[in-house]
């Protein structure tokens, strides 16, 4: 069995269905400043509800509604389970 | 104090927040919409009747915040400041606050704090809260949030009397929330801010809401769960998108039919009151015959508009952008790009504005110019006649109507093309990081009749109004060039010479035609536009259809003396292009001269509505002429390379 390391765990790896909190949002750009001020910042409870079709973007409950990101921004938000 | 002075009442809140319902249900009727000087965004406002007084109700752009990244949040900061031209400092925020979605939309309302104007909230779909089993104390969190806090429902008027009060007592006292103090130690663009507010939120709704956990599932979760399925969430989009062009192109063709007769008879019943002359040639044949050539489009342009409405106000629409971003951002566009790219079969019109949902510039005007290569209705005609013409009745394989697979063939080559340039646009000129995808699905929702309409007649009506005066002023020029000069003495030695005698008037119009600036302009053409395998006849239909592609039509029936008033499936028209000899006596259409044209028509921006609209949307002549440009040079060099192409592999 091969547990993934808390510390490396990204929102991108999360599986469907599964709860997590976030710790970090990484990076400067006005997309991650815009994720933050949807309230995805450090402390929040998020669930991965599904991806699309082709893989991309990710649907995810956040504050009680539902939010579409691409993998892209899912992999600068650190998470824990 | 404030008793004399007009009242100025900003409404501010999330997209989806139950705004617009709420602005309706206050103004009435009482509204006009236009858009900021300079920029798409909406300028909606509206005389709200206040006890003893009048207030103007500005329903700002729906906003997540207010930190000037999009041009909607750089305009609405600017009313909020007073710096916007022409709008007065609002002296009361209404916050609209969707009571099911509370912590995010009060992130707006922590900032709308922070202008040092008096707030109050508005709380909407309480009913689908309180569905949800979930409680809420208004008063504990009017009390948390240092501001009045109001239960409105727009259908029942529930709250509207006591919105009404607070609005009068804080516009008599005005009160502002301290809120902002407590930021300004944080500074600078640290998201510490952010945090703070959140904090802040989250202790008010903490103390205030009761949330109800077992009941996990609502009715929306369900509907996702087939509609954003991997699998049949895509078929039914397709199905619904089918759907949805199937009823446009048959709903609409009656009343097109309708339009075009009234058209008509209006230009007879003109030419019939006045004097023969330039007057009356100019009215019906340049302005009448012009104007109404673009104005047919509109009933398709509005089922269209219904439709996209319809699908934005359920909440579906960001759920087919959801479904298909991957696809779309292959070629670096947004999955928002994939709606406007849609509509353009219809028209490129309502594709081109209902590009403005999408919020980068850049994957919008990547979108504007690649719009206009997808086969809109009006090229169907100049395919009918091509494929009538020329290709009628053949099949390959012996099963598959070669009609039907170039009908494909066109359309697909408009997409590819359309794919290519995309793929370029946003590597050269409109280089730029793969858009971001930060998107809210919003709860299902029944659609609101009349949000519904009348997003559809607004966005109807500024195509009518905006395209109209360009429509007008290039329709006129137009004629003009196929009308002028024109010598007084009618061509009679042509008459006798022609076997169809029975046609003067059509006969002479084609002489005019002939000996006009169009006609000469398309004698200059001729060489460029030989290497294609078009005369200069043809070279003056090119001319003509810039105006708008369905033009070639009736250009090429007058050309061909066969009376203007033919249409794309006559017989006659047809055995008049297949019987047209060049000067030098050869026949002046093959079927590849043919496929060469439809290929030209494929790529080519001939369509004055559309230069007109992109000129609006993107507020720059330079893109405009960019993209008239660009087109039309790749009309030529696809056109040459088919025709070329085609006589080296021996094709006639």
């Amino acid at each position: 069995m091969i547990d993934v390391n808390d510390n490396n765990m990204t929102l991108a790896n999360l599986q469907k269905g599964k709860d997590a909190r976030v710790i970090a949002v990484n990076g400067e750009s006005t997309v991650m400043r815009r994720l933050m001020e949807m309230g995805v910042i450090p402390g929040v409870d998020i669930r991965m509800i599904k991806s699309a079709p082709f893989g991309d973007p990710l649907e995810v409950r956040v504050r009680g509604y539902r939010l579409a990101l691409r993998r892209n921004e899912a992999d600068a938000i650190e998470i824990s389970i | 104090m404030n008793a004399r002075k007009q009242l100025t009442i900003a409404l501010a809140g999330n997209p989806n927040a139950g705004k617009t319902t709420l602005f309706n249900s206050l103004t009435g009727l009482k509204q006009k919409v236009a858009n900021y000087p300079g920029v798409t965004v909406e300028r909606k406002e509206g005389s709200w009747q206040l006890i003893g007084s009048q207030a103007k109700l500005i329903d700002l752009p729906g906003l997540y915040s207010l930190d000037a990244t999009s041009m909607d949040e750089q305009i609405a900061r600017d009313v909020l400041t007073g710096e916007q031209p022409g709008v007065p400092k609002p002296d009361v925020i209404i916050a609209v606050v969707d009571a099911t979605n509370l912590e995010r939309n009060l992130y707006l309302v922590t900032q709308l704090f922070e202008f040092g104007i008096p707030v109050v909230v508005a709380l909407t779909m309480i009913d689908a809260f309180e569905k949800q089993k979930h409680e809420i104390d208004i008063g504990k969190l009017s009390r948390a949030l240092k501001v009045p806090v109001i239960a409105v429902n727009a259908k029942s008027s529930r709250g509207r009397t006591e919105l009404i009060s607070r609005v009068k007592e804080l516009v008599e006292s005005p009160k502002t929330n301290s809120f902002a103090l407590d930021l300004s130690e944080t500074d600078g663009r640290d998201h510490a801010k952010i945090f703070a507010r959140y904090n802040f939120i989250s202790n008010a709704v903490q103390d205030s809401v009761k949330h109800n956990d077992a009941h996990e599932h609502s009715v929306s979760d369900k509907i996702d769960r087939v509609l954003t399925h991997k699998f049949f969430g895509l078929v039914i989009l397709v199905a619904i998108l089918l759907l949805v062009f199937q009823t446009i192109f048959s709903w609409a063709s009656l009343p097109m039919d309708l339009l075009q007769k009234g058209f008509g008879a209006l230009g007879d019943t003109v030419r019939s009151q006045l004097p023969a002359g330039v007057l009356a040639d100019l009215l019906v044949d340049g302005i009448i015959a012009g104007v109404g050539g673009v104005l047919v489009f509109l009933p398709q342009i509005l089922l269209l508009f219904l439709f996209i409405s319809l699908l934005e106000d359920t909440g579906y629409l960001s759920r087919a952008a959801f479904l298909l971003d991957k696809l779309m951002s292959r070629v670096g566009l947004h999955g928002k790009a994939f709606l406007p790219l849609m509509s353009s079969f219809a028209c490129a019109i309502p594709g081109i504005m209902a590009t403005r949902t999408i919020e980068s510039k850049r994957d919008r005007f990547a979108t504007i110019l690649i719009a206009p290569f997808m086969s809109c209705s009006a090229r169907l005609p100049v395919y009918t006649l091509m494929i009538a013409t020329f290709f009628a009745g053949r099949t390959i394989f012996g099963f598959l109507s070669l009609g039907a697979v170039l009908m494909l063939a066109m359309y697909s080559l408009g997409i590819i093309v359309a794919i290519c340039v995309a793929f370029v646009l946003k590597r050269t000129l409109l280089k730029a990081p793969p858009p971001p995808f930060i998107m809210e699905l919003p709860p299902y929702r029944l659609p609101n009749v009349r949000t519904v309409f009348q997003n559809m007649l607004t966005r109807a009506w500024m195509f009518v109004k905006r395209a109209g005066t360009v429509i007008l002023a290039i329709s006129i020029i137009l004629w003009a060039l196929t009308y002028f000069p024109r010598s007084l003495s009618a061509p009679q030695a042509a008459v006798q010479t022609n076997a169809q005698a029975e046609q003067p008037a059509t006969l002479s119009e084609s002489e005019h035609l002939k000996n006009s600036y169009a006609g000469k302009l398309g004698h200059v053409i001729e060489p460029v536009i030989a290497p294609l395998g078009f005369d200069w006849k043809i070279g003056v239909a090119l001319i003509a259809s810039f105006a708008a592609r369905e033009v070639l039509v009736s250009t090429l029936s007058i050309i061909y003396n066969v009376g203007k008033d033919e249409n794309e499936e006559s017989p006659t028209l047809i055995s008049a292009i297949r019987g047209a000899k060049r000067d030098d006596g050869a026949p002046a259409w093959t079927p590849l001269t043919a496929l060469s044209l439809m290929v030209f028509f494929v790529l080519a921006m001939q369509c004055m509505s559309t230069v007109a609209v992109v000129r609006r949307e993107t507020n720059s002549w330079n893109w405009t002429l960019f993209m008239v440009g660009y087109m039309t040079a790749l009309a030529y060099v696809g056109s040459l390379i088919t025709y070329q192409a085609g006589r080296f592999f021996g094709f006639s």
